[in-house]
């Protein structure tokens, strides 16, 4: 639609501006540098070790400081840590605490602040419990120096410490820490570069977080989530925009500054905006999974688990739910591409929409005939093509689906159900990770396969948890992809899951705005402003 | 008149009570876990277990509904399940810029669509009266973010006189507030403009044809005289009952036009936690919705007495 607009009228606008905009308007201060993002979702829950939400965890990475943090080439590089040092055994480490570091009240941060965090994390946190259950023991052997010593050599150590999403191991005062981890804290202090405000904070329609004048960021340059944590702005406010067209004129207006994740669907008008500019910060992007349920046929049944590897193809699915070739990678490495441990091993001949191969494995296997469940979330934009495109595939090669539409909220609700899909239960659904949640044999929720500590889905697969095990033990780089390989091999016969491809969720911002780090998980530091 | 009252204000006990049980009830048997979404989508079956537990999910339906009530004798409405906030505290930030948007919305749809419908009565049969009718179609048909949208795209996007969102609370300025609130206001009251005006004529058209009016009229008073004092006043009845309704509709929340302008209200509120299963939210916020509904059902009574004094209860 083309608007013309007379001189007369941007006159009588400017006036009207003026008047309204004005003199009417008072009390908004113009001396603070302000931030203003629409991020993905609500704050809901600020503690971020009592849920794997990623808003908690986006919130962390404003408030908290972790001991080690993972750069953009998926390297785990030291950030609280100042120096640190393996024994030679491979049974001790000892950890130096860098200069500087300081809580948001202005207390120290200690190596007992440090020994109380990641003992409230290493409870809650699968990873943290693995790597726990390497350590024998973890004392603050002064203010600023701590020691783990190891019942037996492992890899994952530093790696843990350094995990870059859900739950990571923020470190907290220990008075906080001391908090079980099965309840919520209540104290927000910590010692990120934002203070959290929390008297601002109005659920539901904004978060505000301060500059934490005190903090002390690294030297070296910002790289992903490592190096040093440099504000440029006095008060990053997350505001609460539901509406995506209205986030987008938002935007174009000058209203706020950054969208987190536009709409696909509205990236081509964004393009056009002279105002606005897509920027890909996440280098890793996200990744698509389909999940069956294990618990019951068909897919207790690995034929049939086997069948939808090979009918699946990533391409249709992706063009379906993402649209733009730029916007989305064809992907046969389970641990994403791009990581140090990326490879085919186990898929070369899968995901490619093999019809004929599927159709002779549900002829092997024991499928009976009844309508699987597949589950329809239709309220989330990035999610809503994919179950048609799966249902597609399903019944080209000889399965009969009943697939279910629900919001969202009903399907995370519904997945834990053990019951026979009949009963309430269900077959099968499509979510997405942040890849960097997939880029370890041992952080990727769904190839847990411990049968019911397993996540919904509950697959149960001792070859599988013995291999990553293996993975845990391991120091070496090398020997890690080949058990990574081993592993895929393995996935390969006894499916958990199915990984459908890489996406990738451009962040859109004004172009007044420089600086935004490139990050596996959104970060807030680094951002310039210009007015 | 005054026993009446009372009568209205205890009947709105067993409404409450009802209103309790069978919303206690729909939010349990609705599909959806709040533990679930609250855990987070690593959580394991054990954590959202825990959770269950802590959250009082567990415990057998009698006792939960009877630990909800024992709460609320005590003024206790609960505490978010996710925000860990009183529910009571949420509703109070939402209350101000539900009751803004309410005020200026209604005001404005009084102020354009009486004398409308007034008019398009006096004319019957004419050209106003075929516009104004033609207007109250589009304005039924239209959806609010519809309005929403082309309002914001023309005022706020190219000729920029208005922001696109946001709310201003009126501590802040109050020439700021009722600035932001402009767009919502007048996308939101549309739809009540063609409502109202369309009962206003019918109402006025049915007065007008009375005998009190010819009799006015023949005692030669100036039309205007006879169509505000006579006719209007006597029209007012079933009016009133469409602006109560509208406020009532305002005040339990206008989610689209919340969310299109961004104004942080119950009806969002409302929204969130429905999506959440955020089941203390959603319970107080029904409580609430269903006390104003009496309430303004109460006044509306109150009101016929004062326009039509041959109404007695």
């Amino acid at each position: 639609m083309k608007v013309t607009i007379s001189k007369r009228t941007l006159r009588a606008g400017a006036i009207i501006g003026a008047l309204l905009g004005g003199l009417l308007t008072t009390g908004i201060g113009h001396a603070e540098k302000v931030l203003r993002v629409n991020m993905h979702s609500d704050l809901k829950i600020v503690d971020p070790i009592w849920t794997t939400a990623y808003m908690s965890r986006n919130y962390g990475y404003m408030v908290y400081d972790t001991l080690f943090a993972m750069n953009t080439k998926g390297e785990v590089l030291p950030q609280m840590v100042d120096t640190y040092n393996v024994s030679e055994d491979g049974l001790t480490y000892d950890f130096t605490l860098r200069d500087g570091l300081l809580f948001h009240d202005d207390q120290p941060v200690t190596s007992a602040d440090v020994v109380a965090s990641i003992g409230r994390w290493g409870a809650k946190d699968a990873m943290g419990q693995k790597m726990m259950s390497f350590v024998a023991e973890m004392t603050a052997t002064d203010d600023k120096t701590f020691q783990f010593k190891l019942n037996e050599p492992t890899g994952l150590i530093i790696q843990a410490l350094g995990k870059p999403s859900s739950n990571v191991p923020f470190i907290m005062p220990a008075r906080i820490a001391a908090t079980p981890p099965g309840e919520q804290i209540t104290e927000y202090v910590g010692s990120g570069p934002y203070v959290f405000l929390k008297d601002e904070w109005k659920p539901g329609n904004k978060a505000e977080f301060a500059k934490f004048e005190n903090y002390v960021p690294r030297d070296e340059p910002a790289d992903g989530l490592a190096g040093g944590k440099n504000v440029y702005v006095d008060k990053v406010v997350w505001v609460v925009i539901r509406d995506q067209q209205t986030k987008m004129n938002a935007l174009s207006k000058g209203e706020i500054d950054v969208i987190e994740s536009p709409a696909h669907d509205l990236l081509p008008l964004m393009e056009q905006d002279p105002n606005i500019q897509l920027v890909d910060l996440n280098p890793f992007g996200n990744q698509y999974t389909f999940r069956f349920n294990q618990l019951h046929p068909p897919f207790d049944d690995p034929k049939v688990r086997q069948a939808l590897l090979y009918a699946f193809d990533q391409e249709e699915f992706l063009l379906a739910a993402i649209g733009d070739e730029k916007y989305f990678k064809l992907c046969k490495a389970m641990f994403i591409c791009g990581t140090p441990i990326a490879s085919e091993m186990g898929f070369e001949d899968k995901l490619e929409g093999n019809l004929k191969k599927a159709k002779e494995l549900i002829a092997e296997s024991s499928y009976d005939g009844t309508p699987l469940i597949l589950m329809h979330p239709t309220d989330l934009a990035v999610l809503e093509p994919l179950p048609p495109v799966a249902k597609d595939f399903m019944e080209k090669i000889g399965l009969k689906v009943d697939m279910q539409a629900m919001d969202w909220q009903t399907l995370v609700g519904r997945r834990n159900k053990k019951e026979a899909p009949a009963d309430g239960g269900w077959n099968a659904f499509i979510t997405s990770w942040n890849s960097v949640d997939n880029a370890s044999p041992l952080t990727t929720p769904f190839l847990n396969a411990a049968c019911d500590q397993a996540l919904f889905g509950w697959p149960c697969d001792d070859k599988i948890q013995e291999l990553r095990d293996e993975f845990a033990r391991e120091p070496d780089a090398g020997k890690q992809l080949s058990i990574v390989e081993n592993l895929q091999n393995r996935v390969s016969e006894a499916p958990t899951h199915v990984h459908l491809g890489q996406w990738y969720q451009p962040t859109a911002m004004g172009k007044n705005i420089s600086g935004a780090p490139v990050s596996p998980v959104v970060a807030f530091w680094g951002y310039k402003k210009d007015e | 008149m005054w026993s009446h009252l009372l009568k209205r204000v205890l009947a709105v006990i067993p409404v409450l009570l009802v209103v309790m049980v069978i919303v206690f009830l729909m939010l349990r048997l609705t599909p959806g876990d709040p533990a679930a979404n609250i855990a987070g989508d690593a959580a394991t079956s054990e954590d959202i277990a825990k959770l269950r537990i802590e959250l009082g999910l567990e415990e057998p339906l009698p006792v939960q509904f009877g630990i909800y009530v024992s709460n609320l004798l005590q003024g206790d409405f609960g505490e978010s399940f996710y925000y860990k906030r009183p529910v009571i505290s949420m509703i109070a930030d939402g209350i101000e810029p539900t009751l803004s948007l309410a005020f200026f919305t209604i005001t404005l749809a009084c102020l354009v669509a009486v004398p409308l419908g007034t008019l398009a009565a006096y004319r019957h049969g004419t050209w106003l009266d075929r516009m104004v009718m033609g207007f109250s179609v589009v304005g039924f048909s239209v959806p609010v973010f519809v309005i929403g949208y082309l309002l914001i795209y023309f005022l706020s996007v190219k000729l920029g006189w208005f922001p696109v969102q946001g709310y201003q609370h009126i501590k802040e300025g109050i020439g700021g507030w009722a600035y932001r609130l402009v767009l919502p206001s007048v996308a939101l009251s549309v739809i009540f403009i063609a409502l109202i005006a369309r009962m206003t004529r019918t109402s006025v058209l049915e007065v007008l044809n009375e005998d009190y009016i010819r009799t006015a009229r023949a005692k030669g008073l100036p039309q205007s005289k006879v169509l505000l004092k006579h006719a209007l006043r006597n029209a007012a009845v079933p009016i009133v009952t469409v602006i109560g309704i509208a406020i009532a509709i305002l005040i339990s929340g206008v989610v689209v036009t919340e969310s299109v302008f961004v104004i942080p209200g119950l009806g969002l509120l409302t929204l969130d936690a429905i999506q959440g299963r955020d089941y203390p939210t959603v319970q107080a916020l029904i409580l609430l919705f269903s006390v104003v509904y009496v309430l303004i059902n109460l006044i509306i009574d109150i009101i016929y007495t004062i326009l039509d004094p041959r109404i007695r209860y």
